[in-house]
């Protein structure tokens, strides 16, 4: 039973302000991610818990006790290094040993546990190399066996797979999530890829320039972003977002994007939704797979011509010129033959998301 | 093309040979005439041209370890007969061999200085090292106020010859009865390798990743057991190659050997010149003495070899 609280941490590197009041409670055996750019205060928050950077604010607490002035050592938490940092002057057994060297156990003890977890990751057959003579992936199995071994309150991992290669990244990625479920700990993990945070997270947590976004499970974060930088952030393709005016009709609301001729058509449930800000700075929010297209004219679908085809294998990413602005939309592939194509589009309103441009705030729009 | 490239590589090559041939024949040539004048007869040490080919004698070494003095009648059939074959080498060359009253054997100068030379050397050498090495560990790991400056300050100290400050530190030491004491030679050599140890270590530790010693702090170790179990393996080989340097000063340093020690804690360096003076140089036991003093470097670099050629154990952080 692992519980960490982060409340209202601040961290400064001099004058810049890295970690800016972060709430955070992490439940027992649940798995957060942390996803940002780099330099978003992802990997100093994740060090901040483990006690290798030190908060100018605020409490991290570990099953209720705060713990920001404990030494690293005494946190009882292991961290996967992205360099992986095995130490090359001893063997893998002698690596992953070391964490239990550190306790009084005994040589039996530590022999039995070290076979145990080498067992569990498949890395038995190692245990007599030195880490110059593995693989990426073993090197990254040795260091999560390292990690594992103490049986820690939580782990926590620094981009553990991002110096792996992409298909190699994609099957530790299963391996990590399949341990997971297997040792069941609480385990923080720290990335920029938006692929790893929503494949392996019970929560994402996501941070830009030092400050919270939202936390929520792979499917809150995309379906329902909270601002502007998480709808941009998560998802691939990149979700359409255009500056838009919305307006009444005689039946329904219309939805203007990149000051095109026409509107898409919403129903009008829209207007009272957006509660007073229809007619302010809108921002229209949109996932390619929510711009619907079709060959033929149709009731609510507006003309649009195709400009860039990028087939994706499975689907293709067609940009589509509506007014000044481009909308990605997601099609089958070979659905259309090239640039210049003349197509009917519409904006699916169930999946639209209105953010107010000036504060970059989700209005909280669902239809 | 390729043909041409080909052939003027070989041709770059055999060139490289030669001059890397030359270069090391010049840079032998000294201690080859050490080598060989010690194993000389010593009527042959200084003839002219040198004499290449002779029988190697072992008297210069006897002569070297061994109290001797002038003999004015060569020794009696008696005598000897008697004296064992290391004492005959020495009278063939009209010279006996000092004995006390109990007839042991007197040694010469030579044995006493040679463990000066080590006792001083590799002293200051483990302390140069030891503490370049934390103090090195500390400007590369933790925020030093003024570090720049510091550094700066130690690396300073090594900017005027240290023979410039050799009076001034002759009267700072008799005034505190520290010349012709080993620890006033420790010090000083302490002193001198010190500054180089830091900036040379500071280098070699910059290089170790830090998450080496995170994943260790991490993993339940204090940062002092960081530090030897982790660390000090990796700075492995540079403290090797830092020892090398330090020890090599230390062992050849002579001006200050000369100035600030006599007897007690004189080091071979001064000792061995000395000898040149005392009646007839026999050019032989000075060879003798430089050749035995040129050992410990070379087999302490020798043992330490493998240390010297970097790059074997980095290559396990990914980054």
């Amino acid at each position: 039973m692992t519980q960490i609280e982060l409340r209202g941490v601040q961290k400064f590197f001099g004058a810049v302000q890295v970690i800016k009041d972060l709430n955070l409670k992490i439940n027992d055996n649940e798995f957060i991610v942390l996803l940002g750019q780099s330099g978003c205060g992802k990997t100093t928050t994740l060090r901040a818990i483990a006690g290798l950077e030190t908060i100018d604010g605020g409490d991290i607490l570990i099953d209720g006790k705060p713990v920001q002035h404990l030494k690293a050592a005494d946190r009882d938490i292991a961290m996967v290094f992205q360099s992986f940092s095995l130490y090359p002057h001893m063997s893998v057994y002698e690596n992953v040993a070391f964490p239990l060297r550190a306790t009084r156990k005994s040589k039996a003890e530590i022999d039995q546990e070290v076979r145990s977890v080498a067992k569990t990751l498949q890395i038995t057959g190692l245990l007599a190399k030195k880490p110059s003579a593995l693989s990426g992936g073993d090197m990254q199995r040795v260091a999560i066996g390292r990690a594992l071994v103490r049986r820690p309150k939580a782990m926590l991992m620094d981009e553990p797979i991002g110096a792996l290669d992409a298909k190699l990244r994609e099957e530790m990625r299963a391996e990590i999530k399949r341990l997971h479920i297997k040792q069941g700990s609480t385990t923080i993990y720290v990335t920029h890829d938006q692929i790893e945070a929503m494949s392996l997270a019970d929560r994402i947590v996501i941070m830009h320039e030092g400050v919270l976004q939202q936390v929520g499970s792979p499917d809150e974060v995309y379906s329902h972003p909270a601002n502007l930088f998480v709808a941009q952030f998560v998802g691939s393709p990149v979700m359409n977002v255009a500056d838009a005016s919305v307006a009444e009709t005689a039946s329904s609301a219309s939805v203007t994007v990149g000051g095109a001729a026409a509107g898409f058509e919403f129903p009008r449930a829209l207007l009272s939704r957006l509660n007073g800000h229809a007619g302010g700075q809108l921002a229209l929010g949109i996932r390619p797979e929510g711009v619907l297209v079709r060959h033929e004219a149709a009731e609510g679908f507006l003309p649009v011509e195709t400009q860039i085809v990028e087939p994706l294998g499975s689907f293709d990413i067609v940009d589509l010129k509506v007014g000044s602005k481009m909308l990605r939309a997601r099609t089958k592939s070979g659905f259309v033959g090239g640039p210049g194509e003349r197509v009917f589009a519409r904006i699916d309103p169930t999946q639209a998301h209105f953010f107010d441009t000036a504060s970059g705030k989700s209005l909280g729009v669902r239809l | 093309m390729a043909a041409v490239r080909t052939s003027s590589e070989i041709g770059f090559n055999r060139v490289a040979i030669v001059a890397v041939l030359l270069v090391t024949i010049i840079f032998l040539a000294p201690i080859y005439w050490i080598a060989s004048t010690a194993f000389k007869p010593r009527n042959l040490a200084t003839t002219i041209p040198p004499t290449v080919v002779f029988q190697p004698e072992i008297s210069p070494f006897v002569k070297l370890f061994a109290k001797r003095s002038q003999m004015r009648n060569p020794a009696s059939p008696e005598e000897y007969a008697a004296a064992p074959w290391w004492e005959r080498v020495v009278f063939d060359g009209g010279e006996k061999i000092v004995r006390d009253g109990k007839g042991e054997v007197q040694w010469s100068g030579y044995p006493s200085r040679f463990m000066n030379s080590l006792i001083v050397a590799i002293t200051s050498t483990v302390l140069a090292v030891g503490m370049g090495t934390f103090t090195a560990y500390g400007f590369s790991r933790f925020k030093v106020k003024g570090e720049a400056d510091l550094l700066f300050f130690i690396l300073s100290t090594r900017m005027l010859p240290p023979v410039v400050v050799a009076i001034p530190m002759f009267l700072m030491y008799r005034a505190v009865g520290l010349n012709d004491s080993h620890l006033g030679l420790v010090i000083l050599y302490t002193a001198f390798n010190l500054s180089f140890s830091v900036w040379l270590m500071k280098g070699f530790m910059d290089e170790i990743p830090k998450e080496y010693e995170e994943a260790a702090l991490v993993d339940g170790y204090t940062r002092m057991e960081a530090f030897f179990k982790i660390v000090l393996p990796e700075a492995a080989t540079g403290i090797a190659a830092t020892a090398v340097f330090c020890f090599i000063t230390a062992w050849n340093e002579y001006a200050f050997a000369l100035i600030m020690t006599s007897r007690r804690a004189q080091t071979a360096p001064p000792f061995i010149p000395s000898q040149v003076g005392s009646g007839l140089p026999d050019w032989t036991v000075i060879a003798a003495g430089t050749f035995l003093f040129l050992l410990p470097v070379a087999i302490f670099t020798f043992l330490l070899r493998n240390h010297l050629l970097r790059g074997m154990s980095f290559g396990a952080i990914r980054k």
